[in-house]
């Protein structure tokens, strides 16, 4: 069969130096579905993004239907036939399934008026033409997920799409839409469409993929028929490393049980379950570490510790103390301190200094501030200490925090959350998107706080980070515990693997994980 | 009967309630234009005033209502575009540069007042142009309805007529359709090729078209001539009136009505010995209200959902997941 | 220099915003005027010239720069209330009923008044705050509502329950001389209502970086969801500021019937509620610059006024400056490029630097 799309020695490096893509090839062959997996920052979506001209390689070329193309915009991708489904669906939920699909390309009639009747024709049309049936008439708001993302492929097929790609198009249904989802590419492939899948789900790729493709630090391993690889294959391809990690020693004694979950479940405005029946505890002196692909609920547990947002259902208890319901202050102030994932979302305030943001935990507190008043005497002096002890490259201490590389604004944030001296330490994400030298240096002070005693629960994406520092490891997928390792320097990451990708799940786990 | 009431079901009333409210309809369909479009435009108070202004004076010197009525819509047009410019270009946040526009016409139409007549009041000097009156052959035999309907000036007639043109505009055209879905989701329009910033453009240039037939009815319609900030907040009024009926042709309309009736009763009430300033609260005091009912319904049925949901989850769960209720004891014995 | 001008750039832009303003109207005053020099004396120099004028400029401030800080607490916070006209409004109103129809010595009067003013201006906050922090509801529309509301409900107090019917004209009653701010010039109307803005100014510029409330607000304005993340209550900073923004803009409405009119005679609301909007914006909504912004907008209002008086060209030549200014400053892009340029310049600096030295 032929190739429809041809990459070629793709080289992709971004403005602040990372490199997404090193001399990146595959071939995807007309008609069938290929699916492209890989850990977080394994490269996949920047591949996907170059394809659909959204971002530009510095290198390498693309060629579609036996054609070079040079995309300048995702506009050029779908004039040549090629469509995107995004995650987040690109519908307007207030239009009709009609009006979506035909947006910027109308039916007109008498030269100036929308052609109600014409637009339903084309949506029925094109609907029956690939058997995915959609209420022409309905608005996107009242219609489920799983629908509304067949609006979204209906759309890419109206504009005559030979080629979709799908970013991850089961995260956000439920199996029964999944299912529902599967005999639609499968259609669409008796109908010589093309399909480009991105997934962490191995299962999902063993089901409906005919070519697999495994993206690692942000190259190819390999690209092969999806019947040649069994599930443990791909994600010992996928996570498999040449050298094992160097492993930090595991202070010696743990201590009495600080935090701990129980039952804890979270149901977020989307109507999704993503937390389910969560429970764990995490002594004094180790760290918990949390591995898992993200979006399978970390996100939603870090912010449940924390107080910012509330339990659906379930118990979080501090020294045995239930602090459900407490707010985020009440939290801190039981000795609860948080490295959030998204430091400029939540960890800082970028137009404000340094200094500023160094006391968001503590400005109302003695020394920092006395009868309300603020003594920016005692901030400052305060600030100047932290970028001493935390090695904070800054101009002084009023400069605004944006002005600070990425890896000096994350050291910012892991000051000021361990001199607030907690008993509990939520760090996620610690090392997410800073350099080497500031990973290493946020590393060593993680173990540090686990040496005096506290206890650390960190959640991360990246295997080797949780390899690295954990004294336990738990794997969540998909809301659920479904394995805890009591003896991190038993496994590699090639073990975790199949837990995170939902290949495989430990039974009974109960009163293990409170070990 | 009581005077009052009297009064009020006179056909008099009737007319005057159409005469209050045209200059009302125009600009709040200007306002629901660029809410849709996402681009909140709260400069039409200033847009009706220049387009008022030029209208009466290009009227005066060329003696044509065709070029008073092209000056006035073309100037209306260009507020628009203006405003397009300095938000979409030069990345004015949209609020104060429309406060601006506003500052600004309010000067500069007394400014060029002064400049062209030695005035600062009013036109009262110029021979003002006024757009005709049209008396509807059979409606105005009918009693009561055709005194209330007809004899009225020409734009009122066209303010009734653009909010079914506003209708077809939204809902039937492909601009219309690109309009809200700008205004709904700008990252959905751009995947499909839509620009963004020239539909949004377009918005708010035809809330400058609106909002000059607005002024142009002000000037040489309701009176005939042009005073300093002769709009008298109009142009803030619409916009409750668009709120209110949620920028929809009907529903703003109807606010506009409201607006208008509740306008027209202040005037006729003076007589009575209601004051009639509680009366002239009213319209304001219901945009407020309306504005909290509205945000309440949408926090509500977000909620809602969400307990639908849990519901669902529960009922359809596998069976090792507890019920709430067991969950919630299990957590509190320990 | 060109980090000097990197680092003050926002200054620099406004410096630059305001020269054009004036640039402009010097244009304009070129264009129509047939003595484009004494007119030009009339607008920049005669307001310097005279007492009057000069105390013109003092009482112009007063109650501008009491709106001014007062949006500028909810700006701060990203609050876009603007209110203050109808707050300042009702106050007076409210303020006016109150000191007629009570008497006692001055030195409780006078702070009673201003303080029902301020209670009636922080209830009218309060409205569109408690909307916005509950449900949601835009503030701004709300607001601009309840200015409407404002002046109605105020002429429907003061027409209906507090009208001098001896008067010719629609106006209260006459304040009792222990509810009256002194005027401390004689021959001018200066009164001492400017100490209480200027004061307001100091202690707004002291609670907002001063103060743990201040730091609240302006990183609620920065990042709400850093701010939930530290423990800030943003629900009560959303109410709060804009609680306070009512609270100050009423007194500016009380000052004014108190130390120059003597009785509620407003009949059209007074504007300063906008006018402060635009010195909020010229002084980037910080108190002390705010103060200087105040002062240069009513200097520039007064030389319209005099402009106007003495010279053939209309006062509105100010509203259109100001509008321009505005446009100018709020535009974030104008000068983007000139900036953008100065950025890269720098950082090629830097890195040429750097390796010199490596």
């Amino acid at each position: 069969m032929a190739a429809i799309l041809e990459v070629k020695n793709i080289e992709k490096i971004y403005p602040d130096g990372v490199i997404a893509n090193k001399d990146v090839s595959v071939s995807v062959e007309e008609g069938t579905i290929h699916a492209i997996v890989g850990e977080n920052g394994a490269g996949k979506s920047t591949l996907m993004k170059v394809i659909f001209g959204i971002t530009r390689p510095q290198n390498g070329t693309i060629s579609f239907q036996g054609q070079e193309v040079n995309f300048k915009s995702p506009d050029d991708a779908i004039q040549q036939g090629i469509g995107m489904v995004h995650q987040h669906l690109m519908l307007a939920s207030d239009l009709t399934v009609a009006e979506n699909l035909v947006l910027g390309i109308e039916p007109k009639r008498r030269g100036i008026f929308l052609d109600d009747h014409e637009m339903i024709r084309l949506t029925r049309e094109v609907a029956q033409r690939f058997s995915l049936e959609v209420p022409p008439d309905k608005k996107i708001k009242d219609l489920p997920i799983g629908i509304r993302q067949r609006v979204e492929i209906l759309k890419a097929l109206y504009r005559k799409a030979e080629l979709l790609i799908l970013d991850e198009p089961t995260a956000v249904l439920t199996p029964q839409e999944t299912e529902v989802l599967f005999r639609t590419l499968k259609q669409l492939k008796a109908n010589g469409k093309t399909i480009l899948f991105i997934s962490h789900k191995l299962r999902e790729v063993k089901e409906i993929a005919d070519r697999v493709t495994v993206m690692r630090d942000s190259q190819v391993i390999t690209t092969e028929d999806a019947a040649k690889l069994s599930e443990e294959d791909i994600s010992h391809l996928m996570v498999g490393r040449d050298i094992r990690t160097e492993r930090i020693p595991q202070s010696e004694t743990t201590g009495e049980v600080v935090l701990e979950t129980k039952g804890l479940s979270f149901v977020n405005e989307d109507e999704i379950f993503v937390l389910k029946d969560v429970s764990f505890s995490v002594r004094a002196g180790e760290i918990l570490g949390l591995a898992g692909v993200e979006g399978n609920g970390q996100t939603e547990l870090v912010k449940l510790l924390t107080g910012l947002l509330q339990p659906t259902d379930g118990e979080i208890f501090v020294r045995s103390k239930a602090i459900s319901g407490l707010s985020p202050r009440k939290v801190r102030e039981i000795g609860l301190a948080h490295i959030p994932e998204d430091r400029m979302e939540n960890g800082v305030a970028d137009q404000a200094s340094v200094k500023e943001n160094l006391i968001v935990d503590r400005y109302y507190k003695a020394p920092y501030s006395r009868r309300s008043r603020l003594l920016w005497k005692t901030i400052t002096d305060h600030t100047l200490d932290l970028v001493k002890r935390f090695h904070i490259l800054t101009r002084n201490v009023d400069t605004p925090v944006n002005s600070l590389s990425g890896g000096n604004i994350q050291k910012v944030v892991v000051a000021r959350e361990l001199s607030a001296d907690p008993d509990v330490l939520i760090a996620s994400q610690p090392t997410r998107g800073v350099d080497v030298g500031s990973e290493e240096h946020i590393h060593s002070l993680l173990r540090q706080v686990r040496d005096e005693g506290k206890a650390v629960f960190m959640v991360s994406a990246d295997l080797d980070e949780v390899l690295k520092l954990s004294s336990r490891i738990l794997v969540i997928y998909n809301g659920e515990i479904v394995a805890h390792i009591p003896d991190p320097s038993m496994v590699s990451a090639e073990d975790l693997g199949p837990y995170m990708l939902g290949v495989k799940r430990q039974e009974d786990l109960g009163a293990e994980i409170h070990s | 009967m009581s005077p009052l009431l009297d009064s009020i079901f006179s056909s008099d009333f009737g007319f005057a309630v159409l005469r209050v409210m045209t200059p009302l309809i125009f600009p709040a369909l200007g306002f629901a234009i660029t809410d849709l479009a996402g681009v909140v435009n709260i400069s039409l108070e200033g847009m009706m005033l220049m387009s008022a202004f030029f209208g009466v004076i290009v009227g005066a010197f060329t003696g044509s209502l065709l070029l008073a009525l092209l000056a006035g819509i073309l100037i209306g047009i260009a507020m628009g575009a203006a405003l397009g410019y300095f938000h979409l270009k030069l990345k004015t946040d949209i609020i104060l540069g429309a406060i601006a526009m506003n500052m600004f016409a309010s000067g500069f139409t007394i400014f060029l007042l002064y400049v062209l007549t030695g005035d600062k009041g009013s036109t009262s000097s110029l021979k003002s142009l006024v757009f005709p009156e049209v008396h509807i052959p059979l409606l105005r035999s009918i009693p009561v309805l055709g005194d209330i309907l007809s004899g009225h000036n020409v734009l009122t007639y066209a303010a009734l007529l653009s909010a079914i043109v506003f209708f077809f505009l939204i809902f039937k055209t492909p601009l219309g359709l690109r309009i809200r879905a700008v205004g709904q989701n700008p990252d959905a329009a751009r995947s499909v090729g839509i620009n963004v910033d020239r539909v949004q453009l377009y918005a708010l240039m035809l809330s400058g078209l609106f909002g000059a037939l607005g002024g142009l009815y002000l000037s040489m319609g309701y009176v005939s001539w042009f005073a300093r900030d002769m709009t008298a907040g109009r142009g803030w009024i619409a916009i409750a009136a668009a709120t209110l009926g949620g920028n929809m042709p009907l529903g703003t309309f109807l606010a506009a009505l409201l607006f208008g009736s509740v306008n027209a009763l202040a005037i006729y009430i003076a007589s009575v010995n209601i004051p009639s300033e509680l009366i002239q609260m009213i319209p304001y005091v219901a945009t407020v209200l309306a504005l909290a009912l509205y945000a309440i319904r949408v926090q509500k049925r977000r909620q809602k959902i969400k307990e639908e949901a849990l519901e669902e989850e529960y009922d359809s769960g596998p069976p090792d997941n507890p019920p709430p209720a067991a969950a919630k004891q299990r957590g509190g014995s320990s | 220099m060109q980090k000097f001008i990197l680092r003050n750039f926002t200054l620099i832009r406004t410096l630059i915003a305001i020269a054009l303003g004036i640039v402009i109207s010097i244009f304009l005053i070129y264009v129509i005027s047939e003595t484009p020099g004494f007119s030009l004396k009339s607008f920049l120099i005669a307001p310097l010239l005279s007492k009057s004028r000069l105390s013109n400029i003092v009482e112009n401030a007063t109650p501008i720069l009491f709106c001014g800080i007062a949006i500028a607490v909810a700006f701060r916070a990203k609050q876009f209330n603007i209110g203050a006209e109808g707050a300042l409004f009702i106050s007076a109103a409210v303020g006016t009923a109150f000191a007629v129809s009570t008497s006692m010595p001055i030195f409780i009067h006078i702070p009673l008044v201003l303080l029902v003013a301020a209670g009636a201006g922080a209830a009218w906050g309060f409205i569109p705050g408690f909307m916005k922090a509950k449900w949601g509801a835009s503030e701004l529309v709300a607001s601009l509502m309840m200015n409407y509301v404002a002046y109605f409900l105020g002429l429907y107090l003061i027409n209906n329950f507090f009208r001098d019917k001896e008067a010719g004209f629609l106006v209260s009653y006459r304040l009792p001389e222990s509810a009256r701010l002194a005027q401390f010039l004689e021959g001018t109307r200066m009164h001492y209502g400017v100490f209480l803005a200027l004061g307001a100014a100091l202690l707004i510029y002291y609670l907002m970086f001063h103060t743990t409330l201040g730091y609240e607000i302006r990183m609620t304005g920065h990042n709400q969801g850093f701010s939930r993340f530290g423990g800030i209550k943003i629900f009560k900073i959303i109410i709060l500021v804009q609680v306070i923004e009512g609270a100050l803009a009423g007194m500016g409405g009380m000052t004014e019937i108190m130390g120059i009119h003597g009785r509620f005679n407003w009949q059209m609301s007074p504007g300063y509620g906008w006018e402060g909007i635009i010195v909020a914006i010229i002084g980037r909504e910080h108190p002390i610059l705010i103060i200087f912004a105040s002062f240069f907008l009513a200097y520039i209002r007064v030389g319209g006024q005099s402009l106007n008086l003495l010279a053939d060209v209309p006062f509105e030549l100010v509203t259109v400056i100001q509008a321009v200014i505005i446009i100018l400053i709020t535009a974030e892009a104008f000068l983007g490029r000139f900036k953008y340029k100065l950025t890269v310049n720098e950082a090629k600096r830097e890195e040429a630097g750097d390796e010199s030295l490596a």
